[in-house]
């Protein structure tokens, strides 16, 4: 076919953004390679890791599986946009550096977007529902333990919850 | 910008891609393009595409389509579920909530929270395949499909839509633009759904079973009990025996029993490499058992 192109506007991590794209990329691409935002991972390519995912308008997609032009006139936040100005990292972020919930790193940004939505719902979730709510994550290294933690850890700081004892049972 | 040859070999490998504007657009660009696929949410458009079945196909995304997402009521209190509604949103729908929890519940288990958040149920129906997670319910409650096309506005029960394995009715130049549960059909019913999978997230159906019942006023007998099974046959399909079982039946272990050895009667499960013949057959009758006691409770049985 003769390569179709078209102009994408879009919010990316505060800002507003323009740029041609091929009708044939996935966002993933676009992020990655147009905006330079490595921090979104390019894992499966199937939509069942995790890696690659963002927030779109406020909910956890796989980027990988999500065409660069669907984006029109929504707002998209990866990993970059939770760090502050002067490159202060966010609590979720904190906690995950704090409670050992990284080891190779790769399966993390998607892991803290996915949980940055939960958080931002306010609500106290119980082990179960946050297992259910990061269901659609897989980490090859960290046997999922502490990363289930930090987000307890983040959710009971926000509440205004002792965060003495954030074991998941 | 980046160009075709730099990242050629990662891009999705569509020949010819068509953004509908309007379902309007849509119908046109169907009927100029009648060899395209049509993408919504696109988890299986693309997936497919990646693996190469769709590679090299036309695409016609109604995915912009903002006017067939959301779950209302109709004038005769229907309900109402636009087909490019999402799974998650279903989930969440206050109206799903109070008049059709099962389906929420049952949209809530496909794949992991990004597949629900693009996944959408027209999409889904549109599979044709029996595994899809939203369609034993909906079976289990005689949904009507929507389609708009050329000739206007075409209605039909979901067991009409689907025509074989992958294959379902939809004509030259139409996009199913609704799902609709009557309001007979959800009205003093209650319903459970049980997936049985081999994981918890992130996993196809080995056998799904959706199970709603209507009780008698004085809750003592069944008046009416539906039960639809995905993936024990190559569509999903209801179980007449088993629910002629029901008719009418006090409510109790026995009838209990009675419906779910009879719904044998009405599969035809495969040996797969998920699951053998034998264990799906098992694994039917045990969640009939299950997910009628659990409707019955719903209802406010005694059991």
């Amino acid at each position: 076919m003769d390569t179709q192109y078209k102009l994408l506007k879009f919010n990316l991590n505060g800002r507003d953004v323009s740029c041609m794209t091929d009708v044939r990329l996935s966002l993933l691409d676009l992020l990655r390679d147009e905006f330079g935002l490595t921090s979104v991972k390019k894992g499966c390519e199937v939509g069942e890791c995790g890696a690659c995912t963002v927030l779109i308008n406020g909910e956890a997609y796989d980027s990988c599986i999500y065409l660069a032009v669907w984006a029109e006139g929504k707002s998209v936040l990866t990993l970059e946009g939770l760090t502050g100005p002067d490159g202060e990292l966010s609590d979720i972020q904190k906690a995950f550096a704090e409670e050992t919930a990284v080891q190779c790193g790769f399966c993390t940004p998607g892991f803290i977007l996915s949980a940055w939505e939960l958080l931002s719902t306010g609500k106290e979730y119980s082990d179960d529902e946050l297992r259910k709510l990061l269901s659609g994550h897989l980490c090859r290294c960290t046997g999922y333990e502490n990363i289930l933690r930090a987000v307890k850890k983040t959710m009971y700081e926000r509440l205004g919850k002792d965060t003495g004892n954030i074991n998941i049972t | 910008m980046i160009s075709g040859e730099r990242i050629a070999k990662t891009m999705y490998d569509i020949k010819e891609y068509y953004e509908a504007e309007s379902v309007e657009n849509a119908i046109a660009l169907r009927l100029a393009h009648p060899a395209a696929d049509i993408i919504a949410g696109g988890s299986d458009v693309l997936i497919q595409m990646r693996e190469g079945k769709r590679a090299g196909h036309e695409l016609i995304s109604i995915f912009m389509l903002d006017e067939l997402r959301g779950v209302s009521m109709d004038d005769d209190g229907a309900i109402r579920i636009g087909s490019l509604t999402s799974f998650s949103h279903i989930t969440a729908d206050p109206l799903i909530r109070e008049h059709l929890a099962v389906l929420g519940e049952a949209a809530d288990m496909v794949g992991g929270p990004q597949i629900r958040n693009i996944g959408t149920i027209g999409g889904n129906t549109c599979n044709g395949v029996t595994s899809a997670e939203s369609s034993s319910t909906l079976h289990a409650y005689d949904a009507v499909i929507e389609l708009a096309g050329p000739g206007g506005v075409r209605r039909l029960p979901i067991h009409d839509f689907y025509l074989g394995p992958g294959r379902v009715d939809i004509r030259e130049g139409e996009i199913q633009t609704a799902v609709i549960i009557p309001r007979e059909s959800w009205e003093d019913t209650e319903g459970y759904y049980y997936k049985y999978a081999m994981r918890n997230a992130l996993d196809i159906a080995t056998t799904g079973c959706s199970v709603n019942v209507r009780l008698t006023a004085d809750k003592k007998n069944i008046d009416r009990l539906r039960i639809a099974y995905g993936v024990a046959a190559p569509v999903p399909v209801r179980a007449p025996h088993a629910e002629q079982a029901a008719q009418g039946s006090p409510v109790s272990m026995e009838t209990v029993e009675k419906t779910a050895m009879s719904a044998l009667e009405d599969i035809s499960p495969r040996d797969s490499w998920r699951a053998s013949k034998a264990l799906r057959q098992h694994i039917a009758v045990e969640l009939a058992r299950r997910c009628t006691i659990e409707a019955l409770r719903r209802c406010g049985a005694d059991i």
